[in-house]
């Protein structure tokens, strides 16, 4: 009662208007329920660099919790070719993570290089479009791209050239990268198996100072079969890998695009 | 007793307590659709050789109240494509009245094109349709969902978009209130993914085979899948819709009866209920 003739009618008394009304708090037991805008829909990507090539790759599957959505689903998109076919493109790259922004990301990358062969008569460079898709990622850095990307092609001197990013825009250029679900699985074993880490050889020194096995470029024969062996051990430690393997092969002659089947369970 | 003019109308203080007006507030931030209201349950879809079966139940569910039973959950597009919504009803609604007017525009634009596929089948054959496909259509949905996710203000909808794509081979896709978009021999939102989709894929379970089905043996599978959700899905009802498109157009059917039922199945549960083991 007392509350009518408070001096504060904001807070307590009849009130003036709804929209001079300060915010209360909650009712008691008020639950909100906010929109997530972002999803996992799994999958795995992995890209390596030769010495004249690069080799990307991803599964094709498309989960949402413990449902396959699609089995073909592809993860690797060809990159700023004159048409939409992309017959002529040189650069490939690899989304994964929330689909919707993977999509997203890859259609305005490709925009911006179609933009750029357009105006400057001549496709963009690996490094160039590698820093493009940077700026792009941290223009969104306050409602991020939530996707893994990799960056696939062939530098100035026709060496392979991997650069991966966080979903923020940070890079670097790397010899290999795994990037999505079973990233942490394949990571490791392309450590040992490109970069040659924790490898020694036998009997080169006193107990634990022995010598590191030399670094060599492997042959894209070698790459092939790492790409298989990694997705094969990812898809049986891993339910949102699996279905089929796309690998783009990426030579001075052109993209290669291989299909191979996976485990479908 | 307050006589100001800005207590008029209100219910008294000092017998109801404060009145909560946060419920009417205009200021503070924006908000929107933040859940589902009225909402429809699974839509289930399959390719066969020369088109696809797409079919969804008659009814808009309010929470576990079956509210409205005779809700028309499919829609067709220009009479190439057809359009199931699961999710939430009044979103599909705007959602129709937005592409009914978008078909409009693509009918006076592209009227020749509609005159020859009317005149000669074999017409478009030759010259490929200019007016919007259910791929493009697909597309279209998934930027329109996808662009409202990032404004946080989802339609809160589930959508597969069935027909022929520009090769005129099936075309079948799903767009999600993320925007989330994919395709597949066989699609199915909602309750369907888990209960419907693992049937259909025993008969289409790549694009291969999908092609080797002919349309009676597709109508047979949705209608099955139809009756295993009827059987399970409590937000379900036995009268439903169904559509089959091909390069003849879109046959819809919006009062179809589940038949054949059998609830034998029903005495064999245990655990449930009354019934002492």
């Amino acid at each position: 009662m007392a509350a009518m003739f408070s001096q504060n009618p904001l807070m307590n008394g009849p009130n003036y208007s709804f929209n001079d009304s300060p915010r209360t708090s909650a009712p008691e037991g008020a639950r909100e329920h906010r929109f997530d805008p972002y999803t996992d829909n799994g999958g795995s990507t992995l890209a390596i660099a030769g010495a004249d090539f690069t080799i990307m790759a991803g599964d094709t599957r498309l989960t949402s919790g413990y449902s396959i959505n699609s089995r073909h689903h592809p993860k690797l998109f060809k990159i700023g070719g004159t048409t939409a076919d992309q017959k002529d493109a040189t650069i490939v790259l690899s989304v994964v993570g929330f689909a919707a922004d993977g999509e997203a990301l890859k259609e305005r990358l490709d925009a911006i290089c179609k933009m750029y062969r357009y105006r400057h008569g001549k496709p963009m460079s690996v490094k160039a479009c590698a820093q493009r898709l940077s700026t792009i990622l941290y223009q969104k850095r306050f409602f991020p791209y939530y996707a893994y990307a990799i960056l696939g092609g062939l530098d100035e001197e026709g060496k392979g050239a991997v650069y991966s990013y966080d979903p923020v825009g940070s890079y670097e250029r790397e010899q290999c990268r795994a990037g999505g679900a079973a990233a942490s699985l394949i990571m490791p074993f392309l450590d040992n198996q490109v970069n040659f880490k924790n490898q020694y050889i036998p009997n080169s020194g006193e107990g634990h100072a022995l010598q590191e096995r030399e670094r060599r470029p492997l042959s894209r024969n070698e790459v092939e079969v790492l790409v298989k062996d990694a997705f094969d051990g990812a898809v049986e430690r891993h339910i949102e890998v699996g279905d089929g393997l796309q690998m783009m092969v990426i030579t001075k002659d052109g993209i290669e695009e291989i299909l191979m089947p996976l485990k479908r369970d | 007793m307050d006589h100001r003019p800005q207590a008029w109308g209100r219910p008294r203080d000092d017998i109801y307590g404060a009145y909560d007006a946060s419920y009417l507030q205009t200021s503070g931030p924006k908000t929107a659709t933040q859940s589902p209201v009225v909402t429809g349950t699974s839509v289930i879809a399959i390719k066969f050789k020369d088109g696809i079966v797409m079919a969804a139940d008659n009814l808009a569910s309010y929470g576990s109240l079956a509210r409205f039973t005779d809700v028309k959950r499919l829609r067709t597009f220009l009479d190439t494509s057809v359009v199931g919504f699961g999710g939430d009803v009044s979103d599909m609604q705007f959602l129709d009245r937005h592409l009914k007017e978008l078909a409009i525009d693509e009918a006076y634009e592209h009227n020749d094109d509609q005159q020859q596929q009317d005149d000669d089948d074999s017409h478009h054959k030759s010259t490929p349709g200019t007016a919007l496909n259910a791929a493009n259509l697909h597309k279209y949905l998934q930027k329109l969902m996808y662009r409202r996710r990032n404004d946080f203000d989802p339609l809160w909808n589930q959508i597969l978009v069935g027909g022929l794509d520009a090769a005129r081979k099936p075309f079948l896709a799903s767009v999600d209130l993320r925007g989330t978009a994919f395709t597949s021999p066989s699609l199915a939102t909602g309750f369907g993914a888990a209960l419907a989709q693992p049937i259909m894929r025993r008969y289409a379970a790549t694009d291969e085979d999908a092609a080797r089905l002919t349309r009676e043996q597709a109508v047979d599978v949705v209608k099955e899948c139809m009756k295993v959700l009827f059987y399970r899905d409590a937000r379900s009802l036995d009268r439903y819709s169904i559509a089959v498109v091909t390069k003849d157009g879109v046959e819809l059917s919006e009062d179809e009866q589940l038949e054949r039922q059998s609830w034998a199945f029903a005495e064999r549960i245990r655990g449930y209920g009354t019934q002492t083991v």
